[in-house]
């Protein structure tokens, strides 16, 4: 679970730098876009880096999901539904702690529409476009308001899932001690806030017709 | 003071169990939450009601027997044993409600009392050092740097109560035997049995059925002795140092 | 043999197994006379070991590492549990690591003459000399004692001795001791070498050919009437304070085990000597179910008094110097704050029968640590007595730090308990008592921070040393539910708990026991009066037919039943009661724990009287209907020279 978050946040870091060059034009997106699919020629093939890139990411999300499933299960089977506390009470835990598991649903789901929407082009609400550029700035327009609620929506459940994910993250791999409580807290916290401010930007500036 | 009770009553471990409401008057803020408890039994045994069970036995919060979830906390609202909370921590005409810990490891007995032994299961899988009575060298031979001795200190007075259990969304028993692991890990005497224990305690609390460790906290929350969350943390590194080891 | 309302007297009895000789190589010598078994043998022979605190968990791990067949058994849910943990002040043991002049003379002396002369010397020094093993083999198993920064254990000087021989684990040594203990023991039955049974409560002790061979228990989960047998049985099941309602024992310790094993002939021996420990918490009220006890560690630093005005209702903190009295450094200079228990009680309870009680019930006097923080500042006493503190004002509500703390004497310990030989064998051959249920090694008094020296003495070194002599002859005949002995015992049983259902009274088992717990406070405590003496003896066979009469006790036997556990120890604290009382009739002196007021010196000390009383009160039941009969043991001293304690 640690291990494959872990690869997931680096890859959500650079997931996040290649947007922001949303701010950059036009130009600077789609090279860097392109750039991508040429890494590592001629030593790979075109794409190469690309599909093995993807190939991980893919193989980090299935682990990922197997092990929360069945982190999932075996607290129910711990304590089960005919078990549940009649009143509950939050001591410690954190909101984002909460929202892991149908918060890790959503990401899910959205990670599929996002696919879809961006990266296969499937689904293209204002036009369909081979400049991913375009794909993005026509995703965004402000009549598509609903496409950017949601995505703001899902960005916002990523953030709290980094929130304990990494925190949670980092006392697996026995990073913790008391006196670097504080320090995990902070890097949890400021890491999602950070994921979570850098991916909200471009497509509010799109909507707001700050990139068009 | 005045006060409703819910209590959580059940049979036995295979009846199906309900809350049922009490009223008790003339409650005093000076008492603990048992004595409140034996007020109402005394009551209940006077109509011919069979009284509350519930595991006690020091009440002086060291014994490890006692705990109830009061109001949805393990042991209530302060940061004690429930034979160490008094009543003036609630206010006159409050309804508490109470609850046996819930876990599958910890299958209820009777009303509140529940079988904690997994938890005995645990240390039978490595919570020890082996030292045959006879074999120890004198007691100076071995000095301990004070932090390390502090730290095992803090990890040893788990008085193994099951409130982390109970107050673990997951239901893991992970505090509890980090606490174990951390104790002796930190000790020169722990040194050698180190990798396996780990290993085998947690293979057992996995048998047992208690739920995954997902770092949320409440155990540490609401421990009554207060056993530092980072002993997850030093749980989890020596079983990355075990793996690496090739044992497990 | 004489006889008189109370008792009868019976032969004199002398403890057959003590060796002779130089009292330093008297356990050597009888560590090498005393029977060896074959380690082959070994798992052929069967040992019930009773209570898993420090002295039955340390017996039932070592014995099961020797390779004998353990079973074990404990009331609690789990051995853990066992009330050895509560214990917080220390550990003593004769290490001089201080290099302050302790040895194991020393220990010794310093034990035989807190117990006012009233324990054997062999004993004694048994138990001092190996108090130095059990460091050793506590620290091995991970305890973790308090260190010093150079990473060595620290001591500390404890509860009226002036050398530092006290190790500690802040204040929680007896938790961390029994957590050692347990873990050997639990190590054991991973090993498969120890059965153990939790939540089984031994109800009584099957006997046969005149040896020991099992034991009756209650399944207290589903109320089963189990028979188990062994080659011998040893008890380990604490003490009896719990005969006063209220005391610092846990609320389910109990006296039944030894009760019941002296109803079919074991000797009890001394069962007057009860000791009142002098730092407890106050009563609050009479819903109280405890007392909480606070280590007496906090008398080394604090200091304690009352206002020289009687009934001074002020804010202590109001009172100024020359309004208070200091009572113990005003009469005992010399000791102070540091006097042993029982004169630390006694003069806490005088204080306030003369009207200068503190707290809303005018039994209490003040603990006060105010100069303690001016000397060492507020953070030195935080990190000492930090937890303490805590605990103090978890249950009184009162800071401590600000105000100064109130304290009573509280029953904590008692000193007697079964009688037993060198061996630690009682007087039915094959049964074998350990830790607080035997009465051996403290005498009239025991000294702070040796309860946990002796268990563990008498688990870890000394019971796996001499009850190889008895068990070498076995194993024994094999024996069967159906035989007529286990059927007798088991009938035994299950005819008192069908009688205690059926009575269907008015009155709940805690009423009973509150009643008895404060006849025996009142008349059988700190001060002890013939004619108190003999109300009580009157008021308890009173109460204990209105028991049988009047006790109330629902549900059935056959499901988890608390009151019926219940109710089963109040029977035996009833019978239990009297003979403390008797005990304490006959013994027309005071010694250690034991005042009677006729007998005290012109100052108000305790007068012993040895050329009459030097001797271990051992007691045989004489029947439902009869009166006990008393055996005395007499005691000699060739070591330490007998004279009145002082401590001025």
């Amino acid at each position: 679970m640690a291990v494959t978050g872990a690869i997931l946040v680096l890859y959500l870091i650079a997931h996040m730098y290649g947007n922001l060059k949303v701010f950059s034009g036009q130009e600077a997106f789609d090279g860097y876009a392109h750039n991508l699919r040429v890494l590592g020629t001629p030593l790979l093939p075109e794409h190469g880096f690309l599909w093995l890139a993807r190939l991980i990411l893919l193989a980090s999300v299935l682990i990922h999901i197997y092990a929360a499933v069945s982190l999932w299960l075996r607290a129910r089977r711990a304590r089960p539904a005919s078990q549940r506390y009649q009143v509950t009470k939050r001591v410690h835990r954190t909101y984002s702690s909460y929202t892991m598991r149908w918060g890790g649903v959503l990401i899910a789901l959205f990670t599929i529409f996002h696919i879809l929407h961006l990266t296969v082009n499937v689904i293209s609400p204002g036009g369909a476009s081979d400049s991913p550029y375009e794909r993005l700035v026509n995703g965004f327009q402000p009549e598509f308001w609903f496409v950017t609620l949601f995505y703001v929506a899902a960005v916002i459940a990523v953030g709290f899932h980094l929130r304990h994910g990494i925190w949670s993250g980092l006392a697996t791999l026995g990073v913790n001690q008391a006196n670097r409580q504080p320090k995990m807290n902070a890097v949890a916290t400021g890491l999602s806030l950070i994921l979570t401010v850098g991916f909200l930007l471009p497509p509010l500036a799109v909507t707001f017709g700050l990139v068009s | 003071m005045n006060i409703t009770l819910r209590v959580w009553r059940q049979k036995g471990r295979d009846d199906e169990g309900r809350m049922v409401t009490y009223k008790l008057t003339d409650v005093s803020p000076d008492m603990s939450f048992l004595e409140m408890l034996d007020v109402l039994n005394e009551k209940l045994t006077l109509e011919s009601e069979e009284p509350v069970a519930f595991d006690h036995d020091c009440r002086e919060g060291i014994c490890g027997a006692c705990g109830v979830v009061i109001d949805g906390e393990a042991h209530g609202p302060e940061r004690t044993t429930t034979c160490q909370l008094h009543m003036r921590s609630f206010n006159d005409g409050d309804t508490i409600t109470v609850e046996p810990w819930r876990a599958s490891a910890f299958p209820v007995v009777k009303d509140l009392v529940v079988d904690r032994g997994a938890f005995d299961r645990i240390i039978q899988a490595g919570g020890y050092v082996s030292a045959p009575t006879g074999t120890a060298p004198d007691a100076h031979a071995n000095p301990i740097p004070k932090p390390d001795a502090d730290r095992a200190f803090d990890a040893a007075t788990c008085i193994g109560c099951g409130a982390c259990v109970a107050a673990c969304p997951n239901a893991s028993s992970m505090l509890f035997t980090a606490a174990k692991v951390t104790h002796l890990g930190m000790l020169p005497q722990g040194q050698p049995e180190r990798a396996s224990r780990v290993v085998q305690m947690v293979n057992q609390q996995d048998a047992e059925d208690f739920g995954g460790c997902t770092n949320i906290g409440e155990c540490a929350a609401v421990c009554p002795k207060g056993i530092p969350l980072d002993t997850i943390s030093q749980l989890n590194q020596d079983l990355l140092g075990s793996l690496g080891k090739g044992i497990g | 043999m004489s006889e008189n309302d109370l008792y009868i007297e019976g032969e004199p009895i002398r403890d057959e197994k003590a060796p002779e000789g130089p009292i330093s190589e008297r356990w050597d010598q009888r560590r090498f006379s005393a029977k060896l078994v074959n380690p082959a043998n070994r798992r052929k022979l069967s040992v019930i070991i009773i209570g898993t605190g420090l002295a039955g968990a340390s017996a039932a791990a070592t014995m099961g590492e020797a390779g004998y067949n353990v079973t074990t058994f404990c009331y609690q849910d789990s051995p853990r549990r066992a009330h050895s943990i509560a214990a917080q002040g220390g550990i003593n043991a004769a290490k001089n690591y201080r290099n302050d002049g302790d040895s194991i003379h020393r220990l010794f002396y310093d034990t035989v003459k807190g117990g006012d002369f009233r324990s054997r010397e062999s004993n004694v020094y048994r138990l001092a000399q190996t108090s130095v093993e059990i460091i050793d083999q506590c620290v091995a198993q991970g305890v973790p004692f308090a260190r010093e920064y150079g990473g060595l254990l620290d001591n500390r000087s404890f509860g009226g001795v002036q050398v530092s021989r006290t190790f500690y684990a802040r204040g929680q040594t007896g938790q961390q001791l029994l957590i050692g203990a347990y873990q050997a023991l639990e190590r054991q039955i991973a090993a498969g070498s120890v059965q153990m049974h939790t939540r089984h409560e031994m109800l009584e002790l099957i006997i046969s050919g005149g040896k020991a061979r099992g034991v009756i228990v209650r399944d207290m989960l589903t109320g089963e009437i189990e028979t188990h047998f062994a080659d011998a049985v040893v008890l380990a099941t604490g003490g009896y304070g719990n005969v006063f309602y209220l005391s610092t024992n846990a609320m389910g310790s109990n006296v039944t085990a030894t009760w019941r094993a002296h109803r079919k002939g074991a000797h009890f021996a001394n069962p007057c000597y009860t000791q009142i420990h002098p730092t407890c918490i106050p009563v609050s009220g009479d819903y109280q179910s405890k007392l909480t006890l606070m280590s007496e560690s906090l008398r080394n630093d604090g200091r304690i008094w009352v206002p020289k005005d009687k009934g001074d209702k002020r804010d202590p903190r109001q009172i100024p110097e020359d309004e208070r009295d200091y009572y113990l450094e005003r009469k005992y200079p010399a000791f102070g704050n540091l006097v042993p228990r029982d004169i630390a009680s006694r003069a806490a309870k005088n204080v306030c029968d003369e009207g200068h009680g503190v707290g809303p019930s005018g039994l209490g006097v003040y603990l006060d640590f105010a100069d303690a923080t001016e000397r060492m500042g507020r953070e030195a006493v935080e990190s000492k007595y930090g937890n303490l503190f805590d605990m103090y004002q978890r249950i009184t509500g009162e800071n401590p730090y600000e105000v100064p703390m109130r304290i009573y004497p509280a029953v904590h310990y008692t000193m007697g308990g079964l009688w037993v030989d060198y061996d630690l064998q009682s007087s039915i051959p094959g049964l074998f008592v350990t830790g607080e249920a035997n009465f051996s090694d403290h005498g009239a008094n025991r000294l702070g921070a040796s309860a946990l020296m002796q268990g563990l003495a008498d688990g870890y070194f000394v019971l796996p040393n001499t009850i190889n002599d008895y068990l070498a002859d076995g194993p024994f005949e094999a024996m069967d539910e159906s035989h007529p002995d286990a059927q007798e015992a088991k009938e035994q049983v299950t005819s008192r708990i069908d009688k205690l259902l059926s009575i269907q009274g008015s009155r709940t088992v805690d009423s009973f026991h509150k009643e008895l717990g404060t006849i025996m406070w009142e008349y059988c405590g700190m001060e002890r009066t013939e004619e108190g003496l003999r109300k009580a003896i009157e008021l308890i066979r009173n109460l204990r037919s209105e028991f049988w009469r009047d006790v109330k006790v629902l549900g059935t036997n056959e499901e988890l039943n608390q009151a019926l556990e219940k109710a089963g120890r109040v029977v035996d604290f009833l019978e239990l009661g009297e003979l403390m009382c008797i005990d304490a009739l006959h013994r027309r002196e005071s010694c250690g724990g034991h005042f009677r007021a006729e007998s005290q010196t012109e100052d108000g000390e305790a007068l012993r009287h040895d050329d009459e009383f030097a001797y271990v009160a051992a007691w045989e039941f004489g029947g439902d209907d009869n009166k006990p009969v008393l055996h005395k043991e007499n005691l000699e001293y060739e070591y330490v020279e007998m004279k009145q304690r002082s401590y001025k």
